[in-house]
């Protein structure tokens, strides 16, 4: 009995290695299974990111004979796993400062990896067809007059703003709070949630106020329009209690784990040169999430009408 | 949780009376005593704020150190690196084997495997589960999962058994491992999710980690009331046969325990199973991400057909190991039938290797992802709003929230503190003893001291809610599939879908039905809670004596009559844990209703989560976990307590 346990210690510790474990280096179990090559890339929870993946998946199983891991994680959690090389890299990220100083800069476990191409904007929105009644709802001044009609069973006899997952960066309590808005923000939890609602509002023509951000596809379906805030400036959000200006427009960037961008090969160049605009985003993004495509057949349609646009890539 | 736990009838109620008028009027006499200092010292009704203690900054400190050291001090590097690292091997090590076997080499063997233990029909089941996971394009996904899960479900049961093993054998340790095990069932996974991540990053063995926390207790607990169940005379025939205590153990005590071993490896396997879709808000991959990533946009189909598997692939282990754990049909002379059956099962296995099909075909899947999102798009059109006479679902819903929801939050957060503190104390006491009581209101009191005093009450005023809804709708299920054959079996399979369900599946319905907000979150609690409630009503309005039914039947009784006067007050008992168990399943659920804008407490925990705050999300999971204590301490009666034995 004793032998037995003692063989089996020493064999666990002989195929973990002997010695330290590099916490660096800690892959999928089911990455690289039947000899193929895989590369492990994170989806976060909304659909352009999902889009961008599903074309860098297509095309990096169709033309460069990878096999291809899909891993959802939220944003923050996304960093943390980049840089322990659980996952490849990450293809769109709206801004992290903290994690860009600790893991890029200090740590340099993670390489940056260029432009997506796309800007990303967060804002309030109104619905267009209630904005067309009410044209001065699109000044945060007038805002409060509409509180009434933004009422729900959630807001507790103020307006509701409705807030999505709680993984998205917002100011809008302290926005709130520092505009004087009679407004209650309700928070829908996660975006699924967020776009169940707004599409039922919607359906019955209600008039609501919600945070949203764009490039997204959902403003195909439901046209909405952006309410003005008081105009961003550098450094007006850096203390987030007392944040009072709009949010600003981020070209989004593309992360990579340093080890694979040094020897990822054919699969780490082609990401880096991945680069597409907002309407090609939107137009895959649009084929999952409402034509219900899969993502696989809509990245396919994708490319097969924009061969120049990739061709690029994978040079 | 609710096959472990064992009832005996209540008596003497008017001894308990003069008893709770005892209790009582000590509990007055000491609020006569203590409210008026406390209200001298601290006026007003929300918990003051010299009594709260501040984690943000400890907290925010540790996860800061741990991702600074993580990459270089030897705690990682030669203890979580390595455990990390065995884990990943492990579970890469099964996923292999099971990709070699093939989908018809996987299928053959499991089937085989139910055959031998479980008999032919529960064969064919598993044969029609593998294959639909096939049909569904869900192959190699559910290949992970299960690579995953049996890597979870085995350290769970060494882990399990281990605890059940010390805890059976000596008194002591069992009195000291109660309160952990209580913690570790009550303590909401995705709070401990966080800081599982945090040690060992994104992925699978985080998940398998956390997994194991979740399903280990049943293990534990069944392995040591098995020890203690076993029949004293034959335990003092083999020591008088000289048998050391080592072989006494061996060859009497745990044969002896086998029925409950294996209810333990059942209760395991199921927990195990419900953290497969949970785990993958961690990168767990396998279908709960299929699951995960469908809810990113919006898909209720592609996340159904990520769900099936997993209910189907449940149903056939709950079924398979419970059918092993009551004594097999096949249980005699098995040794030539395993062997034909293991030839038969390999040579499929290489057939379908030599054929070139490893991987389930592409052309055989059906899609069922747009039949179903139409089904639910058009059951949300139609009952969301402007259905004639009794009005939408949103209606509903905003009339639940007004009428029921925020007068019960406004309610309990006006309350002065000290008088939810005392509340609390005589609920408790009235149903427990002085030691129930103290727990309860020590829990109570620690969610002031956490600061999240608001937040925590709305969060019971829902779970209270949810409760309600669920007992009203659970209790007349339950009587009415008592009394009816044909309605228990037409439910029995509806109930495995609604307990195996993942969660994550319905929220976009649930949404879609009652808006953002706490009502839906209500609506996903009752889903969950009520099958339990519903099993544990018809179990016990069955088990009830048939000679005092029989009896009153014979005096005259009618239905009604006789099911107010003999069968519910005899079943009373299971009719509390069948409150107890709603409470603690509804408890579960807080979290999925932060994701539909339940808010509060579930909503903070996501956001801890979410955003690596571990402050946040940490103290949030703790507060669940004492509302939980509290909640079961004020719904679980004595005498189940000292039955319970584990």
């Amino acid at each position: 009995m004793r032998v037995r346990t003692t063989a089996a210690v020493a064999s666990l510790v002989l195929l973990t290695g002997c010695g330290a474990a590099d916490m660096t280096k800690q892959a999928s179990p089911f990455a690289n299974a039947q000899g193929s090559k895989t590369v492990t890339l994170s989806v976060q929870s909304w659909v352009g990111a999902q889009a961008n993946v599903a074309v860098a998946q297509y095309l990096l199983e169709h033309e460069l004979g990878y096999r291809v891991d899909t891993v959802q994680v939220d944003e923050v959690p996304a960093w943390d796993a980049l840089s322990q090389g659980r996952v490849d890299a990450i293809l769109e990220d709206w801004g992290h400062p903290e994690q860009e100083q600790r893991y890029v800069d200090d740590k340099k476990t993670i390489t940056r990896g260029g432009e997506l191409g796309v800007t990303g904007h967060i804002g309030w929105y109104v619905p267009t067809y209630f904005a067309k009644q009410h044209p001065d709802v699109t000044n945060w001044k007038n805002l409060d007059k509409y509180a009434d009609l933004m009422r729900t069973a959630e807001s507790g006899g103020k307006g509701q703003l409705m807030d999505g997952s709680p993984s998205y960066v917002t100011n809008d309590k302290a926005l709130v709070a520092n505009l004087d808005l009679d407004y209650q923000v309700v928070f829908a939890g996660s975006e699924a949630a967020q776009i169940t609602q707004i599409r039922q509002f919607a359906k019955e023509k209600k008039p609501f106020l919600t945070y949203w951000y764009a490039p997204q596809w959902l403003f195909k379906k439901v046209p909405m329009t952006e309410v003005k805030l008081p105009a961003y400036k550098e450094g007006c959000d850096a203390d987030p209690a007392k944040v009072a200006c709009a949010y600003p427009h981020t070209p989004l960037e593309k992360y990579l784990n340093s080890d694979f961008a040094r020897s990822g090969g054919k699969a780490a160049a082609f990401l880096k040169k991945f680069r597409w605009t907002t309407e090609d985003q939107n137009e895959v993004a649009l084929m999952i999430a409402d034509q219900k495509l899969t993502p696989e057949q809509a990245a396919k349609k994708w490319v097969e009408g924009h061969e120049s646009t990739w061709r690029t890539w994978l040079s | 949780m609710a096959a472990i736990t064992a009832f005996s009838p209540r008596t003497v109620p008017t001894v308990l009376k003069h008893r709770a008028v005892h209790k009582l009027g000590l509990l007055a006499l000491a609020a006569a005593v203590l409210v008026p200092l406390a209200n001298a010292r601290w006026a007003g009704g929300a918990w003051p704020d010299a009594l709260t203690v501040d984690l943000t900054k400890p907290l925010t400190n540790a996860s800061t150190w741990i991702v600074d050291n993580r990459d270089t001090h030897p705690l990682f590097l030669y203890f979580f690196g390595h455990v990390s690292n065995a884990i990943v091997l492990c579970v890469r090590a099964v996923y292999l084997v099971l990709l070699a076997a093939g989908w018809a080499g996987v299928t053959a063997l499991s089937a085989l495997v139910a055959w031998r233990v479980a008999g032919l029909r529960l064969a064919l089941g598993t044969v029609a589960a593998f294959l639909t996971c096939g049909w569904l394009g869900m192959w190699v996904p559910t290949m992970q999962t299960l690579a995953l899960m049996a890597v979870a479900v085995a350290a769970s049961v060494v882990v399990g058994a281990l605890l059940g093993l010390a805890g059976g054998l000596s008194d002591r340790l069992n009195r000291a491992l109660r309160p952990v095990l209580d913690t570790m069932q009550v303590l909401p996974a995705y709070a401990y999710l966080l800081p599982v991540v945090l040690v060992f990053g994104m992925g699978v063995p985080a998940a398998v980690l956390a997994t194991v926390v979740y399903a280990a207790p049943p293990m534990a607990r069944l392995t040591a009331l098995g020890l203690r169940g076993a029949d004293k005379e034959v335990l003092e025939a083999v020591r008088s046969l000289g048998a050391t205590a080592r072989q006494g153990l061996l060859t009497a005590r745990i044969p002896l325990a086998r029925k409950e071993l294996l209810l333990g490896l059942n209760q395991t396997i199921m927990m195990a199973l419900s953290m497969a879709v949970i785990a993958s808000v961690i990168g767990a991959g396998g279908l709960g991400d299929r699951v995960y990533q469908a809810l990113a946009s919006v898909d209720v189909g592609a996340a159904l057909a990520a769900g099936i598997p997993i209910v189907l692939l449940a149903v056939v282990l709950d079924r398979v190991t419970g059918a092993a754990g009551n004594g097999s049909p096949s249980a005699e002379p098995r040794r030539t039938g395993w062997l034909y059956a293991l030839v038969a099962a390999l040579a499929i296995a290489v057939a379908g290797r030599l054929m070139g099909r490893l991987d389930w075909p592409d052309a055989w899947t059906v899609r069922i992802a747009e039949p179903v999102n139409r089904a639910v798009d058009w059951m949300t059109d139609h009952l969301y709003s402007g259905v004639p006479v009794v009005g939408g679902t949103a209606d509903w819903a905003a009339h639940f929230t007004t009428w029921v929801l925020n007068p019960l939050r406004d309610g309990l957060t006006w309350l002065p503190w000290w008088s939810v503190l005392l509340v609390v104390a005589a609920l408790a006491w009235l149903i427990g003893t002085w030691q129930t009581a103290l727990t309860a209101v020590l829990a109570m009191a620690a969610i002031g001291v956490l600061g999240v005093w608001t937040p925590a009450l709305d969060t019971l005023s829902q779970v209270l809610a949810a409760v309600a809804v669920t007992l009203v709708i659970g209790f007349a299920t339950g009587i009415a599939a008592a009394r009816s054959d044909r309605l228990e079996r037409a439910l029995r399979p509806v109930l495995d879908v609604f307990q195996t369900m993942p969660q994550f599946v319905y929220l976009i319905p649930v949404v879609a039905l009652f808006g953002v907000g706490r009502a839906p979150a209500v609506a996903a609690a009752v889903v969950y809670a009520l099958p339990a409630v519903v099993r544990i009503t018809t179990q016990g309005l069955r088990q009830v004596d048939a000679a005092a039914m029989e009896s009153s039947d014979s005096l005259g009784a009618t239905s009604w009559q006789q099911l107010r006067q003999v069968q519910l007050p005899l079943a009373r008992p299971a009719l509390l844990l069948a409150v107890n168990q709603g409470v603690v399943l509804v408890l579960a659920v807080v979290i999925i209703g932060g994701l539909v804008g339940g808010g509060a407490l579930g909503y903070d925990v996501v956001f801890g989560l979410a955003q690596g705050d571990l402050a946040t999300g940490l103290v949030a999971g703790a507060a669940i976990v004492c509302l939980g204590l509290m909640l079961d301490r004020v719904t679980q009666p004595t005498e189940r307590r000292t039955k319970k034995g584990a």
